[in-house]
């Protein structure tokens, strides 16, 4: 989607996997012990897996 | 534009020491967004904790912070709103912490009804002194200090607060993130003691010895387990078997204590 973009911040990703597997959208994959954006075209802003994150290390960039 | 957790973290202090897919770090933003929606000054803030895993809490965060003695978070917390009525006080711990070391500190809180927000992270488990059981942890399931499972009846933290007299009592789980950070602006906003129960996973020392084998499978539970006050009132016994309710549980409004503090020092220093 335009204007959106998802930050994973490596240095804080712990690799637990909560935003992969709750993201509505399949969004996120992981790679290895990290979280990656693979589909980000699919992504509906619904900021789950920032406010699901409990290590800080996702941030959802919203124009 | 991202949410700003920056602005209320001290630099330097992240990544947190929580292990992975701990739900302390959900609740720890849910409780940024709950003060940044209320507006609250930092330097006019106090965030109170005890020993464990959820009292590191406050060291990451840039308010005035008390890291205290195990279990007696909410005595210290009281000292401080005694001193400083007019301070915002938030005491942060877990349920070993609140219920079982602190547990006398937390009914005599509650029965005060003195005006301060307790977030109570229940994780069923004393996580960081390695895996003991806690009063919270489910009858049957295993800790380190139960091999063969917990024989003792369980908590209802919930319950316990409305019981002790906290004139506000609401629950929640780390799942469900966006009402984590409602229930405590609505905490805070009250006008005397609040308890919010926060459910919590920990995969670490109480999944693993519980046939959790993913943070997924802790956090699905969170979720399934969960059913709204209102939702309750529609379901059979039946339906409600293994369910805890969330949302606001409990509410009134009584005299503060702060308040009634005040009017002993009025009388005694002969003010009429």
């Amino acid at each position: 989607m335009s204007g959106t973009r998802i930050e994973v911040i490596e240095k804080y990703c712990k690799g637990c996997s909560i935003c992969v597997e709750f993201c509505p959208k399949n969004v996120l994959e992981m790679d290895g012990f990290l979280a990656k954006v693979v589909r980000l075209q699919d992504c509906i802003k619904c900021m789950q897996c920032e406010l699901r994150c409990p290590d800080f290390a996702i941030k959802v960039y919203v124009d | 534009m991202a949410y700003d957790y920056e602005k209320y973290i001290r630099p330097g202090k992240l990544p947190h020491i929580w292990c992975p897919g701990c739900g302390h770090g959900i609740v720890m933003k849910g409780l940024i967004r709950a003060i940044d929606s209320c507006g609250l000054d930092k330097n006019n803030t106090a965030l109170v904790s005890g020993i464990g895993c959820a009292s590191r809490l406050p060291g990451y965060l840039d308010f005035c912070t008390l890291h205290t003695a195990h279990g007696r978070a909410a005595a210290f917390a009281t000292g401080v709103k005694m001193a400083k009525p007019e301070m915002n006080v938030i005491v942060m711990g877990g349920d070993g912490d609140g219920t079982a070391i602190g547990g006398n500190h937390f009914i005599h809180a509650c029965r005060r009804n003195i005006d301060m927000t307790y977030v109570i992270m229940n994780n069923l488990i004393y996580g960081m002194t390695g895996g003991q059981f806690s009063p919270c942890t489910p009858t049957g399931d295993k800790a380190s200090t139960t091999p063969y499972g917990n024989p003792d009846p369980t908590f209802d933290i919930s319950k316990l607060a409305i019981g002790a007299g906290a004139t506000f009592v609401a629950r929640t789980t780390a799942f469900h993130a966006t009402q984590i950070d409602k229930l405590i602006a609505e905490g805070i906003k009250h006008k005397g003691m609040a308890i919010i129960e926060v459910l919590d996973d920990c995969p670490t020392t109480y999944g693993r010895r519980n046939k959790f084998r993913s943070v997924i499978d802790m956090m699905k539970r969170l979720k399934d387990i969960a059913v709204p006050v209102a939702a309750a009132g529609k379901m059979t016994a039946e339906q409600l078997e293994g369910k805890v309710l969330t949302g606001v549980l409990y509410k009134e409004d009584k005299p503060e204590y702060c308040e009634q503090y005040a009017k002993v020092i009025a009388k005694a220093s002969g003010a009429k």
